[in-house]
């Protein structure tokens, strides 16, 4: 239990780093460690107690293994946050050339 | 078993514009209009054999709780009708629009990954896979909403990406939590396994989801991301996302979750209700006190999508089939109204309403057509936004709830105001402009034209006789939650 | 080999040794993929950082007239045709997307599991020109700092 509320201590984390920090790089790792809390929170979902990583090996006899799927879906979630991170990081970089500035309290053009 | 071609021929004319395009987008033009035709034709040819039946289609021939299956039933037709005429449009539109901004090919093969990622979601049958094509649609949007390359472009672009990742997280978060309790991700299987887990998951997950899929929906107050990406966008992607993507990520998504897996719960219909009351009246509200004229239309859109949540939120027949028949609406008349802000920005260079004077001799397509969609989205009679607005309103007067049908009245009014300050500033002015050159093209004329024609002829959908062969399947499929498991699972 | 450009002599010497058997390890990977651990994406990112690893090293000029940018950038598009035409060709065997139509062969051997080793290593082209080619394209953005907008 205090695993999970670990994991979601670091969600929240993420998401406080969201709300308050200026600087758009920080907000970029802030939302990359949301991510990683939501990653690290499928991996637990998955696990079960003495059971052994998902893959068959020649000669080895079947054992309880640990749930394969979550670790797909993981996989799957990292490719996609690595496409997002690196669109924000370059719309943060065009942001910059635009402003020269990373303080998002300096970039005000949209009215609201 | 045309299914999965609506996921192949658009993903396959993305890469195939990647590859032979040079430096020109005529061939990227016309390979995206003939892939956005068959995707079209495909809808309605599956609309006319197969509407009132559930295809169920395996991806590599896996059962359901291993393989992924995509699914096919009335309420997917009628998304896939909607997205093929959007994005038809929007693309005869784009052909001499995007050379006002640049004549590169990425632009149309963003586009057609935004139609994957729309499509994938409407016919997948799996929780997940639902997540990742949503985020096919929303990387290409996020690079699509910076296109033009100014500074207002990129910061709208950066903050709408930012609250699509917290979003996105929150539902993954939502995906991970229904995982665990139920061990399975197909949709079907989840409805099944649904009614023996605990109500306190159910109201946690639902809570979740509700975050993450109304921020996609831009309800109110989760809406803050939608007036700065929606105005910022070019004209083409603007009508795309207000008409077509807000409903498909945020309404559709909610429609499977909250109606065909959790078997629409009471708690959940009552904050539908009143979100769906708060954001008609605060975005009325705001619409009326903007001068941008893109962004008084992304306000319009989320009182607009209030509209469809209180329908939903009822939950009688009568309700979910003026919110059925109110997607359909809003995707004609608002995807209209942002061609016509494009081809005055166009023209006169400006989306201003007080720089803008007496453009109605000067377009008088443009002119004339916004003039319907104005009519039609606040509701006029013969107009098909006015038989919607009517269903939905009778329909919380039926279910008890006429403080609630009043406040959407007013909202009706509110849009009417608004749409009658662009009309009067934009178009009807005494002001006189400097510009004496209209430079709408010919296809921009044609996608208007087409549209405005819908929105009269898209109240002949309501009529009895033709309303039981397209929307009252589709209320049937949204209110009678067991038959789609059964379907899906084969019983 | 001799300009000023990118590091000093002992990181270029050491990389012209590692960045080879660092691709090597990258196509085992990826070529065990239905094997082992790993598979086209961890194999593609590992070839990635080693193309990555010469343009830090030698910087990008270098590694521009090394390496053809604008037929990576064709490569990584017609890899992900490819992905799609094998998929096609499955439907237009036995009317199922992604059929695996190949002979599954046996168990733990390389060649086995019929499409499967196939689509690792396209997925592996596609995932190792992708993540290179957004490194570069960021690098190369210029960041010059001082006059205001």
């Amino acid at each position: 239990m205090i695993l999970y509320l670990l994991c979601f201590t670091l969600l929240l984390v993420g998401l406080y780093g969201i709300l308050t920090k200026r600087d758009l790089i920080k907000i970029i790792l802030s939302a990359s460690i949301m991510g990683y809390a939501t990653n690290l929170l499928l991996i637990l979902f998955a696990y079960r107690n003495g059971s052994i990583f998902p893959i068959l090996r020649k000669g080895v006899e079947t054992m309880p293994m640990v749930d394969p799927l979550p670790q797909a879906l993981v996989l799957t979630s990292i490719v996609i946050e690595l496409g997002t991170t690196a669109l924000l990081v370059a719309l943060a970089l065009k942001l910059f050339q635009k402003y020269k500035t990373y303080d998002i309290t300096k970039i005000r053009k949209l009215s609201g | 078993m045309i299914l999965p071609l609506f996921i192949i021929i658009p993903l396959l004319s993305a890469f195939l514009i990647a590859i032979v395009s040079g430096k020109k987008d005529n061939f990227a033009n016309g390979l995206s209009i003939i892939s956005a035709l068959l995707l079209l034709f495909g809808a309605i040819y599956n609309f006319i054999t197969q509407n009132q039946e559930v295809i169920v289609y395996k991806i590599g021939n896996w059962d359901a709780p291993i393989g992924i299956n995509l699914v096919q039933d009335s309420l997917t037709i009628f998304m896939l009708i909607i997205v093929g005429l959007i994005s038809l449009t929007s693309l005869i539109y784009s052909r001499q629009y995007i050379r006002y901004i640049s004549t590169n090919w990425k632009y149309y093969s963003l586009f057609m990954f935004l139609i994957t990622g729309m499509n994938g979601v409407i016919i997948t049958g799996d929780l997940f896979n639902l997540f990742v094509f949503m985020e096919i649609a929303l990387l290409s949007t996020y690079a699509l909403v910076a296109y033009g390359g100014k500074a207002e472009e990129f910061e709208a672009s950066f903050k709408y990406a930012i609250m699509g990742i917290v979003s996105s997280t929150f539902i993954l978060v939502g995906i991970a939590i229904t995982y665990s309790a139920t061990s399975t991700l197909t949709l079907a299987k989840i409805a099944e396994q649904i009614p023996h887990i605990n109500t306190k998951i159910v109201y946690l997950v639902g809570g979740i989801f509700l975050m993450g899929f109304g921020l996609k929906a831009a309800i109110i107050p989760f809406h803050t991301w939608l007036p700065d990406a929606h105005s910022s966008a070019p004209a083409p992607i603007s009508a795309m996302l207000s008409g077509v993507m807000i409903k498909v990520l945020g309404i559709y998504a909610i429609i499977r979750i909250f109606y065909n897996i959790f078997g629409a719960p009471e708690f959940f219909l009552n904050i539908f209700m009143i979100l769906g009351v708060i954001s008609i009246l605060i975005a009325g509200f705001l619409a009326i006190t903007q001068w941008d004229m893109k962004r008084l239309l992304a306000y319009s859109s989320i009182s607009q999508i209030g509209y469809i949540l209180l329908g939903l939120g009822i939950g009688s027949t009568l309700g979910i089939l003026g919110a059925v028949f109110h997607i359909f609406n809003h995707a004609i008349f608002k995807s209209l109204l942002f061609y016509n802000a494009g081809s005055v920005e166009m023209t006169t260079g400006t989306r201003d309403l007080k720089k803008m004077g007496n453009l109605k001799k000067l377009m008088p397509v443009t002119s004339k057509t916004s003039m319907i969609a104005s009519l039609a989205i606040s509701g006029i009679p013969p107009f098909n936004g006015f038989f919607s607005k009517l269903i939905i309103i009778i329909a919380a007067i039926q279910s008890g709830h006429p403080i609630l049908a009043a406040l959407a009245v007013i909202g009706s009014i509110q849009t009417l105001a608004a749409l009658l300050k662009v009309q009067r500033f934009g178009f009807h002015s005494e002001n006189k402009t400097e510009v004496t050159e209209n430079k709408t093209s010919f296809g921009m004329k044609f996608a208007m034209i087409t549209l405005a024609f819908l929105c009269f002829a898209g109240a002949i959908l309501i009529i009895p006789g033709i309303r039981e062969v397209t929307l009252d399947p589709i209320v049937e499929v949204i209110k009678n939650n067991g038959e789609y498991m059964n379907m899906v699972l084969g019983r | 080999m001799d300009n000023k450009s990118g590091m000093t002599i002992i990181v270029k010497t050491i990389t012209r040794i590692t960045v080879p058997i660092i691709i090597l390890y990258g196509c085992y990977i990826i070529f065990h993929g239905h094997l082992t651990p790993g598979g086209g994406f961890a194999g593609g990112v590992i070839i990635a950082l080693a193309l990555l690893n010469v343009m830090i090293a030698f910087g990008r000029e270098f590694t521009n007239n090394w390496l053809n940018i604008n037929f990576l950038e064709k490569l990584e598009s017609i890899s992900a045709t490819l992905f799609l035409i094998l998929g096609i060709l499955g439907f237009l065997i036995s009317s199922v997307f992604l059929f695996n139509f190949l002979s599954h062969g046996e168990l733990f051997r390389l060649l086995s599991a019929g499409t499967i080793p196939v689509l690792n290593i396209i997925i592996g082209i596609k995932v190792a020109m992708s993540l290179f080619l957004v490194v570069w394209v960021l690098a190369g953005l210029k960041l010059d700092k001082g006059e205001e907008l």
